[in-house]
């Protein structure tokens, strides 16, 4: 945890400026106080002697200075802060993104829900608070506490000891005490809130399954005895943490006594002039401002730990490719051929690709198909070099895949696949990611021959309506073919089609394969894909199972040869799928149905 | 601001519960006052003795015992007085997540379901916690600022008129900037916010589309996006935070330069001799402790007002009464016998109060033992027959009736209890395997558990799993694919042996494997029930008595399989669709 501290100091350096111009008037502010009641009392003390009125007018500027000093002083500390704290946020942001973008997407496929994303994006902004609620807060009560050692040490170093040792019992050990007190039920109360969120997550979206298995009474039993164990607790731990606040209080109160307790004596003795006694306790009794929010800067000091703790277990993994030295080579051609390819994900888990060969030519088409985790994606992966392959080879254009550059390959390939992300932005704008130098004209043809620029014009705003969270929903047939256009406008001359028609309707597929038939035509395309719809026409046919490749041919052979493509096919497209499965069974290569009889 | 106001009201009848503990917070407020004042008579009387009169520590020792006993009892109510609030909190915040999650099964899956769950989820779980705030943070200060000024003036008055008018004239003056700027600064604040969650969004959205962005060659780009929407948001916030925090500057102000005020103001009478030491230190000292609870609330503020924000759309739920009609007063149990003879006459259907139209004068029937498949295209209302046959919803218009008698005469929970329910999108608690399977029928052994797990084709892959039946699925847990979900809510159907069955969906974007195993699975699950089958794709249908095909809200064609074909409708062209063959 230490080193996480540094390293997020480390982050927030070059900010250190601010920060420092931040404690000093933070520090200004509280001395200001101190400096109003000390003189305010000093004021009076001396004017209960009776001088004459202008050896009181220094007093009297001194309490107006500061009077006015600690407002201003308090609006100057607080835009200089957020200054620093809106710097260092976009800085957090910057680092991450950046540091972020060569792991993806190998080493972020368990950070692909919408979940665990928004959880860092709300660490990143957890940690803008760094400065403002973990770093200036002790500094400036050190700040006050030398103030204090300097202002009263000039009276008494015994006095000034009693009041730096009650700052510091107010302000570290205090919070310590009671953190430490607190932990046991602090930690009962982390996991219950969990299971207690859990229930009522399960609740609101479970809720017609509840409903309908007749279990929303069990459920709500099940919540409200959750709720009432977390109250219990709640309560037991607020007469810790309300510790916290007395004792500070209490402390501050003892100083004040303590301090009257060593300084009436020395004032008996006429060690210090008597007129300063007023001066000295309100100084006390305000300089504990200081320590007043000290307690939570301990506990924020744990979020922040905590948050930038998950952050950096994403960001210190190792990318999962490593670019070549030299400048990426020019291919020759646009042909892909893959020889004996091998792949496990990680060491302990089956391969995923094992003893893949194929030769895809310049211009013409391969499909792959197969079931689910038949290895289609990891395929792709491996093309696109988020992976890098174990052994085995592939090459492009007559060079090995790793002699590109990530970046140079994926300029020569275009992908439509089924989880093409739309971003917050127009129609314009998304499609333009794809080509930001490309015009009006280009845009519309592309668009024009994804079959969408009818539909964009249909909107209110045409090309420059907004969607995705903010704007229009389109289907998943809309979105299909905005990515069909984005392919068409990046027109490269090799096409990765990875499930395009997954989640679309019957109705919707067919349209959307037609359409992308024409993106198809020059390119070297491969088709990824486990519905096996529009293949008639496809060159070649790759059938994987299990990371290796079973069947081979054309779809019209495939179908002659009765294997597992044309089971494939018949479970899908013929009426009767309880007849093939039993057919099935009798087979050598049936289905996994072990179970069935 | 007046809404505002019945919104508090509304909050603290909220707090009637805890009104013991309510009490003692304001009672511990108003102690707090009269200590403080004690204090600073003690403290100002121990240093006028001693700096006037030359008084010896032996002197003044009972009164500073007294001070250490008055802080000793000072520390204790502020102690006493954040238990009671957060008892307070506590019970509230019970209080309302048992009514929010009972309204809400009341309100049901029309209400609960789809684009909203996200952000009901988030009102129920973050939404109850954000008003622990409001009542152990802003309601305790608003004690203190009500009653610790009051008790001050009270006692400063009759002892020093002129800095007392001081005190009492400055002091409305912080609520009333309060009030003015605050409300001011707070729409500018909050249109910040806004901001703030948009760059929020926008980075979220880069992080999500991050693959994409590779592939398009346009990842690295978007690292000066970033930044340049960073500096713009902080260019902007600054601006308007110069103005925001000029609220905190004039509050401040009249704190510290009342203080100053009184201080010369007390100097220079004390100079003419015209008040005494004594009375003008005691005056000093309370002060700045008259102007500290105001300030507080000042920074309070905020916390209870983002409660406010909460409550408000935690009581928006509660005030939605269901769509749900009461049922009859004198329910009739269906009884176990049931023949489950289904007739739909004339029903109608519109979500989002009559905008959007479901069913539009949609008539069928679902004799006993028969199975009767519904297709059409997405959005025809094939799911809205499931919801309704459910009671999720009851009918616009039109009448549903179960062996002639009215649906809505049933009891509700044992009318469900006949029927076996496979949602399109079954939901999977975070929980274990076995829990979910149990989740039809919380007492049935393992053995049974495994047994609807087999039929469902689900065991295999339940097996393989790092703790078989054991292993914590959703959110906490691994993730399943959407068939293995789908196996999940068959094996459920299996365990409930209910007469009665609603397949929804069931066989949507498969694997052609998959699709195979659980069409097995629900052949069997089919055997001797009756049922209602909604199928996307025709696989389904095919085997079922009648198909009936509804399109914009009401049946088009029924019949069955052949017939259907034959006619050459909806039904054959969307059979030519999927199939490719007839």
């Amino acid at each position: 945890m230490r080193r996480v501290f540094f390293r997020l100091l480390g982050l927030a350096k070059p900010f250190w400026k601010r920060m420092g111009l931040a404690v000093l008037l933070g520090f200004g502010t509280i001395a200001s106080s101190v400096g109003l009641l000390a003189t305010s009392a000093y004021i009076i003390a001396f004017a209960a002697l009776q001088p004459s009125i202008a050896e009181l007018q220094i007093a009297i500027v001194g309490v107006r200075f500061f009077g006015i000093s600690r407002g201003i002083l308090r609006y100057l500390e607080r835009l200089v802060t957020h200054n620093a704290a809106f710097r260092l946020l976009a800085r957090l942001r910057l680092w991450f993104y950046q540091k972020l973008e060569p792991l993806a997407p190998a080493r972020l496929i368990h950070y692909q829900s919408g979940d665990l994303l928004s959880r860092i994006v709300a660490d990143i902004e957890t940690l803008e608070q760094f400065f403002v609620r973990v770093l200036a807060p002790p500094l400036v009560a050190v700040c006050i506490a030398i103030l204090m050692w300097f202002l009263v040490g000039a009276f008494d170093p015994r006095l000034a000891a009693i009041i730096v040792a009650f700052l510091a019992l107010a302000g570290v050990v205090t919070p310590v005490f009671v953190r430490r007190l607190g932990r046991g039920t602090g930690r009962q109360m982390v996991e219950l809130r969990a299971a207690l969120n859990t229930a009522l997550v399960d609740g609101v979206q479970g809720c017609a399954d509840l409903l309908a298995f007749t279990r929303a009474g069990r459920h709500q039993t099940h919540i409200n005895s959750l709720s009432k164990q977390y109250f219990q607790l709640q309560e037991r731990m607020s007469r810790v943490g309300g510790l916290s606040n007395a004792l500070t209080g209490l402390l501050m109160n003892l100083s004040t006594i303590t301090l009257l307790l060593v300084a009436i004596p020395l004032i008996n003795a006429e060690r210090i002039d008597e007129v300063y006694l007023a001066l000295l306790v309100l100084a006390a009794i305000a300089c504990f401002e200081a320590v007043i929010p000290l307690p939570s800067t301990f506990q924020f000091l744990e979020n922040q730990l905590a948050a930038a703790q998950r952050l950096y277990e994403i960001v210190d993994a190792r990318p999962s490719v490593i670019d070549p030295g030299e400048t990426s080579p020019e291919p020759i051609d646009f042909s892909l051929s893959v020889r004996d390819l091998r792949f496990r994900y990680e060491m302990d888990e089956g391969p995923a690709l094992d003893e893949v060969d194929f030769q895809l030519d310049q211009g013409s088409q391969l499909a792959v198909v197969g079931p689910s985790g038949a290895g289609k994606s990891t395929l792709v992966n491996l093309l696109l070099r988020f992976w890098d392959y174990d052994s085995g080879q592939i090459f492009l254009g007559g060079h090995e895949l790793k002699a590109y550059h990530g970046e140079d390959l994926r300029r020569m390939i275009g992908v439509v696949s089924q989880d093409t992300h739309l971003f917050n932005d127009t129609i314009r704008g998304n499609l333009l990611l794809a080509n930001p130098g490309a015009d009006e004209h280009d845009l519309v043809q592309a668009a024009s021959q994804a079959q969408i620029h009818e539909f964009v014009q249909s909107l209110p705003h045409g090309y420059d309506t907004w969607i995705g969270e903010a704007g229009v929903r389109l289907s998943g047939g809309e979105r299909q073919r905005i990515a069909i256009a984005r392919a068409l406008l990046k027109n490269t001359p090799i096409l990765i089609l990875d499930e395009p028609t997954a989640n679309l309707d019957a109705l919707t597929e067919r349209e959307v394969i037609k359409t992308l038939y024409g993106l198809m035509e020059g390119r070297t395309t491969l088709i990824i894909t486990h519905r096996l719809v529009g293949l008639e026409n496809v060159g070649q046919i790759l059938v994987m199972r299990e990371g290796r490749i079973i069947e081979r041919g054309r779809h019209d052979e495939l179908i002659q040869a009765e294997g597992f493509y044309h089971r494939m096919w018949r479970l899908q497209t013929q009426s009767d799928a309880l007849d093939i499965l039993h057919e099935g069974d009798a087979s050598d290569e049936g289905f996994e149905l072990g179970s069935k009889r | 601001m007046q809404s505002k106001m019945r919104l508090d009201r509304r909050l603290i009848r909220q707090a009637w519960s805890a009104r013991l503990y309510l009490a003692l917070t304001i009672g511990f407020s108003a102690l707090t006052g009269l200590i403080l004042v004690g204090q600073a008579f003690l403290i100002s009387q121990i240093v006028a003795g001693v700096f006037l009169a030359g008084k010896t520590l032996h002197e003044v020792q009972p009164q500073l015992l007294l001070l250490l006993a008055l802080s000793i009892t000072r520390s204790g109510l502020s102690w006493g007085s954040e238990v009671a609030a957060q008892k307070i909190s506590g019970q509230v915040k019970h209080s309302l997540r048992q009514r929010l999650m009972r309204h809400l099964f009341k309100l049901g899956p029309a209400y609960t379901s789809g684009e909203r769950s996200g952000e009901l989820t988030n009102t129920v779980v973050e939404g109850v916690e954000a008003l622990e705030a409001y009542f152990s943070q802003y309601l305790p200060q608003l004690a203190l600022a009500a009653l610790v000024p009051l008790t001050i003036l009270i006692f400063i008055l009759p002892l020093d008129l002129t800095s007392g008018l001081v005190l009492l004239l400055t002091a409305p003056l912080i609520p009333i900037f309060m009030i003015l700027i605050g409300d001011a600064a707070d729409r500018l604040t909050q249109r910040q916010w806004k901001s703030l969650s948009h760059m929020s969004a926008h980075f979220l959205d880069t992080l999500q589309g991050l693959t994409t962005l590779k592939l398009l060659g346009r990842s690295r780009d978007q690292a000066q996006a970033i930044a340049a929407i960073s500096t713009r948001f902080r260019q902007t916030t600054l601006s308007v935070l110069r103005v925001a925090f000029l609220s905190a500057l004039v509050l401040e102000m009249v704190a510290t330069l009342s203080t100053a005020v009184v201080a010369v103001e007390i100097g220079l009478r004390l100079l003419y001799g015209r008040l005494v030491f004594e009375q003008a230190f005691f005056v000093l000292i309370l002060a700045p402790e008259f102007y500290l609870p105001l300030r507080m609330l000042g920074t309070r503020f905020h916390a209870g007002m983002s409660g406010v924000a909460a409550a408000e759309r935690i009581f928006e739920i509660l005030d939605i009464s269901p769509r749900q009609m009461p049922s009859s007063p004198q329910q009739s149990t269906p009884t176990t016998e049931h023949r489950f003879d289904i007739h739909f006459q004339d029903v109608h259907y519109a979500y989002e109060d009559g905008q959007r139209s479901a069913l539009h004068g949609l008539s069928l029937r679902i004799p006993p033992g028969h199975k009767v498949a519904i297709v059409g295209p997405s959005g025809s209302g094939k799911s809205t027959i499931a919801h309704l046959l459910l009671r999720f919803i009851d009918p616009d218009r039109g009448s549903i009736t179960v062996d002639d008698q009215p649906l809505g005469s049933l009891d509700i929970t044992t009318w469900r209890s006949q029927i076996a329910w496979v949602p399109q999108k079954p939901y999977l608690f975070n929980a274990s395997v076995g829990e979910n399977i149990r989740l039809a029928d919380p007492n049935a052994s393992s053995e049974e558990v495994i047994r609807a797990a087999k039929q469902a084709y689900a065991h295999d892959f339940i097996q393989a799993l790092p703790e078989s039946y054991d292993t914590l699925i959703g959110e906490r847990g691994s993730r399943l694919s959407g068939g293995q979900a789908q196996r999940i809510a068959l094996a459920r159907a299996f365990l409930k042996q209910a007469p009665f069955l609603i397949l929804d969906e069931a066989t949507a974007n498969l694997d052609p494997e998959i699709e195979a195993q659980l069409r097995e699975a629900m052949n069997h699950l089919l055997q001797d029930r009756t049922a209602l089958i909604i199928a996307h794709r025709l696989g389904v249908a095919q085997d079922a008595d009648t198909i009936l095909v509804i399109s914009g809200g009401r049946v088009i064609e029924t019949g069955s399989h052949a017939a259907l074909l034959e006619d050459g409708g909806l039904y054959s062209r969307l059979f030519a669709a999927y199939g490719g063959l007839a």
